[in-house]
């Protein structure tokens, strides 16, 4: 059987302005899904991330170009997909830089814009990045009551 | 979605008053303002971010950046009255351990 979902497709220009505009999108969409408060604002997070990837490594900050964020509105789970079509980063540079400020690092050497990644990462379930044909960014996060009884059959109802 | 900044001075002691929003749009206004605070010699800069609703890894980096800058002139940076899902960002990142964050009974719920 295949799974059924709505798809809802933004597309904004590639400028910093716009990551507010797409915060109060995604808001919306996983507030009618039931995420819970903290879950949205964990999405808010993940989808800005990704977008200001978008602005600053893809377009190098001229403000041209776009970036596309398509929502797959799943029973049991957000996907978002962000897209840009501008040139690529070096996707393994980046992830050589991300990761949480350990003891041993000095201040001088911490990075200025080294959690974006990382922080996508930490808060949303599943993360794939494509960096194929500009970036694309896949990520997940799951409803939590749909956890637990996937196949439907665990879910008891009272009547 | 808007950063308002208020700044007071009082000698070396600078307090920077947040309201809002902290994201690629605001990010650099706010860097803007805070970094010339840290470069007077030992000042003491103090952000209140109890009005900051919002913020991402945009806002972490001013705020490395303002750490670096105070280390480098011999002065102090102390970010206070954080919000629950501010605080959070801070510590999942680990930066808790180097920026002084005024926790005890300072860190709030989101809503």
């Amino acid at each position: 059987m295949t799974e059924t979902f709505d798809f809802v497709e933004v597309k904004v220009p590639a400028k910093p302005e716009y990551v507010g505009v797409v915060r109060l999108s995604i808001s919306g969409i996983a507030n009618r899904m039931g995420f819970s408060y903290d879950d949205i604002e964990d999405l808010k997070v993940s989808i800005s991330e990704a977008i200001t990837n978008g602005v600053k490594h893809a377009y190098n900050e001229t403000g041209e170009g776009e970036i596309t964020i398509g929502f797959g509105v799943y029973e049991d789970r957000l996907e978002v997909m962000v897209a840009d079509h501008g040139g690529s980063f070096d996707l393994n540079k980046v992830k050589e830089d991300i990761g949480p400020y350990k003891e041993d690092d000095s201040i001088e050497e911490l990075r200025e814009g080294g959690f974006g990644l990382f922080l996508i990462d930490a808060l949303m379930d599943k993360v794939e990045i494509n960096n194929k044909y500009g970036v694309i960014v896949l990520m997940t996060k799951y409803l939590h009551e749909n956890e637990v009884g996937l196949n439907g059959d665990q879910i008891s109802t009272t009547q | 979605m808007n950063l308002n900044i208020d700044v007071d001075h009082e000698g070396n002691n600078k307090y920077v008053s947040l309201s809002g929003e902290i994201d690629a749009y605001t990010a650099p206004k706010l860097k803007e303002t805070i970094l010339p605070l840290t470069q007077d010699a030992e000042a003491t800069v103090v952000v209140d971010l109890q009005q900051v609703t919002y913020m991402d890894s945009t806002g972490l980096g001013v705020f490395i950046s303002a750490l670096k800058s105070t280390k480098e002139y011999g002065g102090n940076l102390k970010l206070i009255q954080l919000q629950e899902r501010v605080y959070r960002l801070f510590k999942i990142t680990g930066l808790t351990e180097v920026i002084d964050i005024e926790t005890d009974s300072t860190v709030r719920g989101g809503m």
